[in-house]
């Protein structure tokens, strides 16, 4: 979260044109502070049901969640929509717990990128 | 209260455009279910759904009455005339004038509104085409069957998801056993494949990869389909008078709400929907030999269902045989309930009990008589044909064979 709110201000500042010279070059960004695939979906998840992102644990479980049917359909379209990727119904039949969820989305980010063009 | 018998029925249907291509399909287990051709399969996730492929709208209607009838209220007309013709319904003006119509349909004349809406939000029209509205109303079928038959009485639609044309035959059951109406013509009709709609489908994740496996173990969800399947219903006394051939008796009607959730089914709703109409019918569970299920193929409604059939028919359900017709002409929403009512009245007559088609292994949590991949001679006495909706609203017909 810190790491988007961050990026986000990052742009501003940039297209105020307001980045002193001597801070041109920034820095590399502390690695923690880029959100991972699992904090993406743990709050993906979280902002779909509307419940506290601190609830959202990779170990919790969809009935620890109170996340029906429903639900998921709604969590695996906006999944869909946050990293840009097509999960298959089949596939999404076999997800059982959030941890299953993070590892089958990280797959599917991994086979996107590896069948991307190189920039 | 009159007894009310079924005197005549019609079909269109991606099984035949008539009643006895449609029998003969579902007496050979040859399911309907193919590549989807009408929209370019590239554009969804899934491929199979029951279409019929052979439609001509001017083997049925001359282009200017065509011009004012979707397809789907097309296939309601078409499906009313052989019901007529097979009823041998002979027109008086005091029967034009209080006979009813009753239709279901879950969507409509929908893809006119999704053409429009395209030239509206994609090209920049700024009009839609002046029928939009009498072309996309549910009751487009009810109106054009009165219209067709001069018929000028009681005439309604009714719009319940999966269990539509199943309650609009039950509504116009009760207005005929009442003496509302001495004759009604009710059913359903569906036409579900243009874009958007199969687009929502697809997000609901419940279409299968390959095709309809009603209560088998490697079902993988709905096929969907479309078409329509119209009743005559009048009352059986009168129907015997004027020398007509009664099919059936239509002895029951239930329905119920599930109360629960808007789409995951609960046991209570469809038990309580079947206990009402076996109550309605008089029928004691024993008396039920067969019933045509719901039976959508996914997992959730075919394990509710047996425990909702367990529930209801305690050690008689394992006695009772139970089919999903589904798995033949697909899912037509609005017009399955229409269809299976007719697959049910077409057992009774015939002493035929139609099969699961595409059933490969047990599930050991649908645990009852399916009538695996083969019609079954078997002469019943009643049976019950179940809708039960998304929203939970079920609906279940009981009809009774006649000597």
């Amino acid at each position: 979260l810190r790491g988007k709110h961050f990026r986000i201000e990052l742009t501003q500042l940039k297209t105020q044109g307001s980045i002193p010279p001597d801070r041109k070059a920034f820095p590399a960004l502390p690695k923690q502070s880029i959100p991972s695939i699992q904090d993406r979906v743990l709050k993906v998840i979280a902002t779909s049901k509307h419940i506290p992102l601190e609830s959202v644990q990779p170990v919790s479980t969809f009935e620890s969640l109170a996340i029906d049917s429903l639900d998921r359909l709604n969590i695996l379209f906006d999944l869909e929509s946050e990293f840009d990727i097509e999960i298959n119904d089949e596939e999404a039949k076999e997800v059982k717990d959030i941890r299953e969820m993070i590892e089958g989305v990280t797959k599917l980010v991994e086979a996107k990128n590896a069948s991307a063009p190189a920039e | 209260m009159r007894r009310v018998a079924i005197t005549g029925m019609g079909v269109v249907s991606p099984l035949g455009l008539n009643i006895s291509s449609f029998w003969q399909s579902l007496l050979d287990a040859r399911s309907g279910i193919s590549e989807i051709e009408s929209i370019d399969p590239a554009q969804i996730r899934f491929k199979y759904g029951a279409e019929i492929k052979n439609y001509v709208s001017g083997d049925h209607f001359d282009a200017k009455d065509a011009s004012f009838m979707e397809r789907f209220t097309q296939f309601a007309v078409i499906a009313a005339e052989e019901a007529v013709a097979g009823a041998g319904i002979e027109w008086t003006a005091a029967l034009r004038e209080s006979a009813a119509v009753v239709t279901g349909s879950c969507l409509g004349g929908r893809p006119v509104e999704e053409a429009g809406y395209w030239e509206l939000f994609h090209n920049g029209k700024s009009r839609v085409q002046p029928l939009t509205i009498p072309l996309s109303m549910n009751n487009a079928g009810a109106s054009h069957i009165c219209m067709r038959f001069g018929i000028q009485g009681p005439a309604f639609t009714v719009s319940t998801a999966c269990a539509s044309s199943t309650h609009a035959i039950g509504q116009a059951f009760q207005m005929v056993r009442s003496g509302a109406a001495p004759m009604a013509i009710a059913g359903g009709s569906e036409a579900p494949f243009f874009l958007g709609n199969l687009k929502a489908w697809e997000a609901m994740r419940v279409i299968s990869k390959d095709t309809c496996r009603p209560f088998s173990k490697e079902r993988s969800g709905m096929v969907l389909g479309e078409g329509a399947a119209m009743l005559v219903l009048e009352p059986l006394d009168a129907a015997l008078a004027r020398g007509a051939q009664p099919l059936a008796e239509i002895v029951g009607f239930g329905m119920s709400a599930d109360a629960g959730h808007i789409t995951q089914p609960v046991v209570t709703g469809p038990a309580y929907a079947m206990r009402n109409a076996l109550r309605d019918a008089g029928l004691a569970p024993e008396q039920i030999g067969y019933i045509n299920a719901h039976g959508t193929a996914t997992e959730a409604n075919d394990r509710t269902e047996t425990a909702a059939i367990r529930c209801v028919f305690d050690r008689h359900a394992d006695r009772l045989a139970v089919s999903s017709t589904k798995s033949m002409h697909g899912h037509a929403l609005g017009a399955s309930g229409a269809l299976e009512a007719v697959a049910s009245i077409l057992a009774l007559k015939h002493g035929m009990l139609p099969p699961t088609a595409n059933f490969l292994s047990p599930d050991p949590a649908c645990d009852l008589d399916v009538i695996p991949n083969q019609a079954r001679e078997a002469r019943v006495e009643a049976c019950l044909s179940n809708s039960f909706a998304f929203g939970g609203l079920n609906a279940v017909l009981a009809f009774k064979s006649l000597p």
